[in-house]
């Protein structure tokens, strides 16, 4: 028996979440007492695969396939769920991200497997099978049990640590064949910014909200993530404003991210916002009403002007920055 | 082309979540329910392609999956525009129910496009949309935030990881939507909401399935601790909290 995860990759390389996801995978096998098989889609060099068994994975299966560069949703998960049954996997695990969610309820009912998704953390037990996962949009934490033989979990990106354990491992390479699933969804176009830090990939996001009063004054937030290495994020009205781009806004009809740390500046902290952000490990507040919802939801406030804190701040970042 | 929107209802986003009975049951009191966002956003897409002649939309219908409470909100989806509604009458206690009853609603129409939403607000489970493809066995196309329709072909956009993707669907699919897809949710006019009245609400009956999961139980989100508050005029001692105490910068 075994714990499957399915570890994506980004032209051929893994990212921190692979690994969040391998780490994830093994101390999860380790609590059930069986073993850790990654499964990896496309090409991806030997050394790369490699790189998971730095992360307590033993076994990894490598499958290369023609028709496997573009994702297409059934082939992927025909494939995920022969894999998962080859391996006799009773865990699958996927990412909490735009291929896991469209994959996992694939996978679920070809195999009748149980979903728990958007889950944080590890099960309270694996017999009867149960977890804790996100629930009305960060509003409470609801605890399922999943009945079947075999289950299926998505992992929200960022919240699981990684856990370095460096095992032996085997490589397998399989060549995908019989994956044609009939005539799918064509791509006619890719439009992808190279080079830029994703939100959900940040571990530091810099979010301004109405307050910011128009899109002219974002300097000092876009100043502020660069100097943290960090993400530009804003609240629904700013994206609606086209003060800032849609892909930017967070909250419940937006994204839904949980970095280290989120600096809401200027933003309200309405509960449509907090629904995409309560994940997140610290919350630092800048706004001029200190009565501001946003305040309960944070660790660190400064009540002000932004336009006033926060030249101030980038300042003081910097001089923390040389010392 | 016929459309069905997959709605689901959910308690209006301002509404203070509590829990009953050992914190095993969603407290309904005091509940407003409102259509899923995601769910209000695909059927005003689906009606603003109906309203252009030139897409060739001939029907769109919506599909719920729950006891006669969901009514109202059905009735409100007939008022902002849909032609018909299917109401099967069942309390699905997981997504995988709810994905087996719409699967035998999609099998006996005759739809081109069906479209689920990201996500309910309520459970938050992002399964519905992708299991119901599984059980047709169509192809499904997630996070959508464009649909159109030119020359009979089905346009999408979709989101990937630092971009987007367009691509063409062969019919029928499943569409799984997020946001983008319309600007405004439309809302009722008071001539939509008298003809919603006498539009029928197709009653299904459901089949057997059996849930994969079960909720045992639900808890608040920890407080978090007091917010720290740092003089507007020394931000320095901000950096300094977030280097030494939190460690996170
Ligand atoms: C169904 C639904 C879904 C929604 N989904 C989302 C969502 O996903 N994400 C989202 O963000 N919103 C969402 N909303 C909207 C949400 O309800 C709020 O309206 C929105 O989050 C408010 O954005 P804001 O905080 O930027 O603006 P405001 O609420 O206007 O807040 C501006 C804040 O800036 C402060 N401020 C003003 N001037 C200054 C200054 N000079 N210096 C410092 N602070 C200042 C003010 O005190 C105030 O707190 C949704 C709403 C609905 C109904
Ligand atoms: N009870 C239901 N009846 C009809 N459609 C539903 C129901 N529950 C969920 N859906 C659809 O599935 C989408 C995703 O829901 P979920 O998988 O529950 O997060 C929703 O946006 C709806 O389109």
């Amino acid at each position: 028996m075994s714990v499957l995860v399915y570890t994506e990759n980004w032209n051929g390389k893994f990212k921190k979440l692979s690994f969040e996801l391998a780490s994830y995978a093994s101390e999860l096998a380790e609590m059930a007492g069986i073993e850790p098989v990654a499964v990896s889609i496309g090409k991806v060099e030997q050394d790369e695969l490699m790189k998971l068994a730095g992360y307590g994975i033993k076994k990894i299966i490598s499958v290369e396939g023609e028709n496997l560069d573009k994702f297409d949703t059934r082939t992927y998960s025909r494939l995920i769920s022969d894999q998962a049954k080859n391996e006799s996997a009773t865990i699958i695990v996927l990412a909490d991200n735009n291929r896991g969610k469209a994959l996992a309820p694939r996978i679920s009912v070809r195999l009748q497997a149980a979903v728990a998704s958007g889950v944080t953390g590890l099960p309270e037990q694996t017999e009867p099978f149960r977890i804790k996962k996100r629930a009305f949009s960060g509003n409470a934490f609801a605890t399922l049990e999943l009945k079947t033989v075999v289950k299926i979990l998505t992992l929200t990106q960022n919240s699981f640590d990684l856990r370095e354990k460096s095992v032996e491992a085997s490589i397998e390479k399989q060549t995908a064949e019989n994956y044609d699933t009939g005539p799918g969804p064509e791509i006619q176009d890719v439009q992808i910014q190279t080079g830029k830090l994703l939100l959900a990939d940040a571990e530091i996001v810099v979010s301004g909200g109405r307050g910011m009063k128009s899109a002219d004054n974002w300097g000092p937030i876009l100043e502020l993530a660069q100097l943290l290495n960090g993400a530009t994020a804003c609240s629904r009205p700013v994206s609606d404003e086209g003060w800032r781009p849609h892909e930017e806004h967070t909250g419940q009809t937006g994204k839904v991210i949980a970095p280290n740390l989120y600096i809401a500046i200027g933003i309200s902290g309405a509960t449509q916002h907090l629904a995409g952000i309560s994940g997140s490990k610290y919350i630092v507040a800048i706004n001029n009403d200190k009565d501001a919802p946003i305040f309960d939801a944070a660790q660190y406030g400064i009540v002000g002007d932004a336009a006033k804190v926060l030249p101030k701040l980038v300042e003081a970042l910097k001089v923390a920055g040389n010392s | 082309m016929n459309i069905l929107v997959c709605i689901s209802h959910v308690p209006d986003t301002t509404t203070k979540i509590k829990f009953t009975d050992n914190n095993t049951r969603l407290d309904v009191s005091g509940i407003q329910w409102v259509i899923n966002p995601w769910d209000e956003l695909s059927l005003t897409r689906a009606l603003e392609l109906k309203d252009d002649a030139s897409c060739g939309i001939n029907t769109v219908s919506v599909a719920h999956v729950g006891p006669v409470s969901a009514e109202p909100t059905i009735r409100k989806a007939l008022a902002i525009g849909a032609d018909n509604a299917y109401r099967v009458d069942t309390e699905p206690l997981d997504a995988y129910q709810v994905a087996a009853q719409l699967a035998q609603i999609v099998k006996a129409g005759a739809f081109d496009i069906i479209l689920c939403g990201i996500e309910s607000s309520d459970y938050n489970g992002s399964n519905v949309g992708g299991m119901l493809a599984e059980f047709l066995d169509l192809p499904s196309v997630s996070g959508i935030s464009k649909l159109e329709i030119k020359e009979g072909k089905v346009h999408i956009t979709r989101e990937i990881d630092g971009g987007k993707e367009m691509l063409i669907s062969p019919t029928p699919f499943v569409g799984i939507v997020q946001k983008g897809i319309a600007k405004e949710p439309r809302i009722a006019a008071m001539r939509g909401i008298m003809m919603a009245r006498k539009k029928p609400i197709q009653l299904v009956d459901a089949v057997q399935t059996e849930p994969l999961s079960e909720t045992l139980e639900f808890e608040p989100p920890k407080p978090r601790p007091a917010c720290k508050f740092v003089d507007p005029d020394q931000p320095g001692k901000l950096i300094e909290l977030l280097q030494n105490e939190a460690k996170v910068i």
